[in-house]
């Protein structure tokens, strides 16, 4: 590689526009990036992601991609999208229908076209609408071409080659100059939206800091298309969508993954403990070990076990010794690890175990979302094993809830499912930074003293049973699965003592509902519909209660973070409206506990597409649901 | 003030008792291993509350209840991980998992080769009775070819697993075989195990007297154990038998035979003994059934410790990047300020 081609001057001065670009503004934008699972996508849309954020606008999206890694360039299944919606007011969805679709090849364009907005904007690489490509979408002609687009406002941009053209002087083989487009497409959207890309400029510079010449290539991309915008005559609008009236602070844009990496370490930190994460890599949970492998300059031990029954163990063996132990996974993971939940759950330890649900059973729809694994969390163990089950609602939520699930955990002793989805995983949003301070700190004590020690003698009011430390002189003692005998924890096969102790367990999880905020009603506090939502549905719900209260109907809405146990005024709201209805990406399951728990006639809405609700179908159901009465 | 120590009061094996009625059927050689373990640990001069037993389920895994020390009874063949957790995040603690052939081989087969290959610091003691004891009877991954049980009335059909070249196979550290009622040995044994900077495994040649009596008889019966054991000493000669007189050679290709001493072969001709020899493990553990059963240490080597690697990663990350600061942490990355 060569010395004097290492300047970015290449990049520095932008040409001068030809005419000046007339700007619009817009309220609310929903792009989507899509391409071949090779493409890049994601990354655009991240970084897209990031560079609104920090201009201030709200932001939602949804990551939608194949679960292979490379799928087969052109092919329908393999194509990856990443939706975003940004806007100078507060949301709650990544948006139903694109304003925008920015297509790196046919087959993208063939399967997001249906989704696009009457009259909307498609930018399209036009190098790759050839022949081959068109047939492997199954278009007959180019629709770039044929008028087929005619309805919406189509930018055919030839953006591989002018990428290529940027890298002139660059040694790079053809194969990554030709990768850098993503960065390109990145520029040109950057620029028809006013979006600032320095965060990206930045991003580029820290992650490829190890080979210059990479970074000079995607910078080049990416101003380039920048600057296309800024001169072509094709554009002559650019769109501006001003920033956000959020509240106050200071912020920056997460994903759920991060926040709950984030939110475990916060509390390990609050609690002064050091932090055992056990995990076994599966989509869409890898990220969470990931994140918190860079943790080790705090107290935090990551552990890629052999197997996601290790991961738990190890976990479990970590909470025996101090520590917090929390092992991180998705659905078939869960199952795997339920015989050492009960573990933990019998010798009352505190165990955390994040379930980043996706879609199906078996391998299923390993990168879509889903919520379906809310029974096998609250009962899917051998015998009566309660534990406390909690659900974030929004990608920020993650981190306040796996804050949450710690503190439950060490306080009542006992194992807490942090049951989160691939649509709060992957999705971002702005998050407003809490400050340390204002966390709460997480009290826990280890049992030193011998004097009346007794291995299951219970705190009165939480019912847990104290923690020791192994190391700690004159509490030796011995616990395992076998049922203990209350207070000593001595094996015991006593009929009366099994009873008492499988109801003491219970109730020590049924009293963590007395230590949960109250219930929050959205909307009227009585009336016609009650809406019962909980985890990733929360801002789709949210949005189609809004705007059908907005349209005069007698509508709220309830979301449930804590899952087992339900929150304990749940029983005096319920009866406050005359009709329940529960939207759940599966096929009824939180519907069957409260029906069970409330004897009510409640009715599911119910979408098992591995896709998350849209506003727009939820108002459809609901409505129907309210018309019917 | 004058200064004053007064030591503690040496622990004895009553200190490892617990008070807990040992459970194990009569003549279970589970008892003979419970003892010599409460016998040598007054020994290592640790303090009792800086041990803990872990175990799995099966006969052999009552084994921590009938310890006066921290001790937990897990779940299935889990013990290896369980105790992974703890060893790493403790690494003041002394840990020993106990498990069976059926725990340690089958259902946590897994664990086992993964706790072994990461060199954890974990002691792990595999008590080989060739058979299911707790569910009464049913053969397991080390009993013979078609084995004749409650579950394979026709005999199994299945080849069993060889315990000592699982843990080479895994590139354990240290890997040594003791029979139950070989209670000098044992201890021995299990001495070198708790000094070993490494994880350990032994296998304990152990009789269940209920459903599989006498598998080891011909190591452990007085008449024949002479001249079927050949006890593995670190840089001596193997020989073995009665009179002393039999010793191991390798032939040209490298392949053993058992030779008679006196006459035209001397010592000097015998394969000599090598914990730390690349490939010698290997060559004891396959000598198969024409040759003496090896007991004692088939390698004990020194390598990094996967607690030792986590520490200083994590010592080190604390040396480059100061002790961890949660709000940075927080706020990493772009932010920006809604007024
Ligand atoms: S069944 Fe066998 S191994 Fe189990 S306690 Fe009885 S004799 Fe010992």
């Amino acid at each position: 590689m060569s010395e004097e081609k290492g300047a970015t001057a290449h990049t520095e001065a932008p040409p001068s526009p030809k005419a000046p670009k007339r700007r619009e503004e817009r309220e609310e934008v929903v792009i989507r990036f899509a391409g071949d699972s090779g493409d890049g996508m994601q990354l655009a849309g991240m970084q897209f992601t990031n560079e609104t954020a920090v201009a201030g606008t709200d932001v939602a999206t949804l990551p939608d991609f194949p679960a292979e890694i490379r799928a087969p360039a052109g092919t329908l299944f393999g194509v990856s999208g990443f939706q975003l919606n940004f806007s100078s007011h507060e949301i709650f969805t990544p948006g139903d229908n694109p304003d925008v679709l920015v297509m790196m090849n046919p087959a993208a364009l063939k399967v997001n076209l249906k989704d696009l907005k009457a009259g909307g904007i498609i930018i399209a690489d036009t190098a790759e609408f050839t022949e081959p490509n068109l047939r492997k979408a199954g278009y007959e002609t180019n629709p770039l071409e044929d008028g087929s687009l005619d309805k919406y406002q189509v930018f055919p941009v030839d953006i591989t080659t002018m990428t290529l053209r940027a890298m002139e002087g660059l040694n790079l083989s053809q194969k990554v100059a030709t990768r850098c487009k993503n960065f390109y497409a990145l520029g040109l959207t950057s620029w028809l939206f006013t979006r600032p890309i320095e965060p990206t400029i930045r991003w580029i510079q820290n992650r490829f800091k190890k080979d210059p010449e990479l970074v000079e290539a995607n910078l080049r991309a990416l101003k380039t298309g920048y600057f296309f915008g800024e001169t072509a005559e094709m554009f002559a609008v650019q769109y501006e969508v001003k920033p956000a009236r959020l509240a106050p602070g200071k912020y920056r844009n997460i994903t759920g993954n991060t926040a709950t990496a984030l939110g475990f370490l916060a509390a390990a930190e609050r609690a002064g403990l050091p932090l055992f994460l056990g995990s076994y890599p599966i989509t869409p949970a890898s990220d969470i070990l990931h994140e918190m492998a860079n943790y080790k300059h705090f107290n935090v031990y990551t552990f890629q076990a052999e197997d996601e029954i290790a991961a738990v163990g190890a976990a479990v063996g970590a909470a025996y010794g101090g520590c917090i132990g929390i092992t991180a996974t998705s659905g078939p993971g869960l199952l795997l690890k339920q015989e050492t939940i009960n573990l933990a759950l019998m010798t009352e330890l505190p165990l955390i175990i994040a379930d980043i649900q996706r879609a199906g059973p078996s391998t299923g729809m390993p990168t879509k979302t889903e919520q379906a694994d809310l029974l096998m969390a609250i009962y899917g163990r051998s015998s009566d094993s309660p534990v406390v089950v909690m659900a974030p609602a929004t990608p920020g939520d993650c981190f306040y809830m796996a804050f949450e699930a710690v503190r439950i955990a060490l306080k009542y002793m006992v194992p807490v499912i942090f049951v989160s989805d691939t649509f709060l995983a992957n999705g971002a949003e702005p998050w407003k930074i809490p400050k340390v301070s204002e966390l709460p700190r997480i009290e826990t004590e280890f049992r030193t003293d011998p004097r009346g020690f007794q291995p299951y003698l219970r705190d009165p009011e939480t019912l847990s049973r104290p923690w020791v430390r192994p190391g700690t002189p004159g509490l030796e003692h011995r616990i395992g699965g076998l049922e203990k005998e209350d207070i000593t924890g001595n094996v015991s096969y006593d009929p009366a003592n099994h009873e008492k102790m499988v109801r003491l367990r219970a109730e020590k999880v049924a009293r963590v509902a007395m230590d949960i905020p109250l219930t929050e009603v959205r909307g009227d506090s009585s009336g016609k519909l009650l809406v019962i939502g909980w985890g990733g549905t929360y801002g789709a719900i949210l949005e189609a209660v809004e705007r059908l209260r907005a349209q005069g109907k007698s509508i709220a809405h309830v979301h449930l973070r804590y899952l087992s146990p339900l929150p304990a005024d749940l029983k005096n709201i319920i009866p406050l409206f005359e009709k329940v209805l529960v939207p759940e990406l599966n096929m009824g399951q939180l519907v069957k506990i409260i029906r069970a728990e409330y004897l009510v006639d409640a009715k599911g809405i119910n979408k098992i597409q591995g896709q998350p609700f849209r506003v727009s179908e939820l108002m459809e159901k609901m409505q129907e649901f309210l018309e019917d009465s | 003030m004058s200064e004053v120590t007064i030591p503690d009061a040496k622990l004895t094996r009553k200190d490892f008792t617990s008070d807990q009625e040992v459970r194990w059927c009569p003549g279970c050689g589970d008892y003979s291993i419970l003892a010599q373990m409460q016998k040598i640990l007054p020994e290592l001069d640790i303090p009792r509350e800086n041990l803990v037993f872990v175990s799995g389920i099966g006969c052999a895994s009552r084994f921590p209840y009938y310890m006066n020390t921290y001790g937990f009874h897990t779940i299935h063949g889990r013990a290896p991980a369980i105790a992974t957790g703890l060893k790493v995040s403790r690494p003041d603690l002394h840990v020993w998992v106990v498990t069976g052939d059926g725990d340690g081989l089958s259902i946590g087969g897994n664990h086992l080769i993964h706790a072994l290959r990461r060199n954890v610091v974990i002691k792990i003691l595999l008590f080989n009775n060739r058979i299911y004891g707790l569910t009464k009877g049913q053969y397991s991954p080390t009993s013979e070819l078609f084995k004749v049980t409650k579950s394979t009335p026709y005999g199994s059909v299945d080849y069993p697993i060889n315990p000592i070249e699982i843990a080479l196979g895994a590139e354990a550290t240290f890997v040594a075989r003791t029979i139950d009622v070989d209670v000098k040995h044992q201890q021995e044994i299990l001495k070198r195990a708790h000094e070993h900077k490494g994880s350990a495994f032994v296998e304990i040649l152990q009789n269940c007297n209920v459903y599989n009596d006498l598998a080891w008889e011909s190591v452990t019966d007085r008449n024949t154990k002479a001249d079927n054991t050949l006890v593995l000493e670190h840089r001596k000669p193997l020989i073995f038998g009665k009179n002393r007189d039999k010793g191991i050679r390798l032939r040209r290709d490298m392949t053993p035979e058992v030779v008679t001493l006196g006459g035209e072969i001397d010592q000097s001709e015998l394969l000599v003994h090598d914990e730390t020899k690349p490939g010698m493990g290997h060559i004891l553990s396959r000598l198969g059934a024409h040759f003496p059963t090896p007991i004692g240490i088939f390698r004990a080597v020194k390598r990094m410790t996967f607690d030792q690697g986590t520490h200083v990663q994590m010592d080190n990350a604390k040396k480059k990047l100061g002790p961890g600061n949660l709000e940075a942490m927080l706020n990493r990355g772009d932010t920006w300020v809604v007024e």
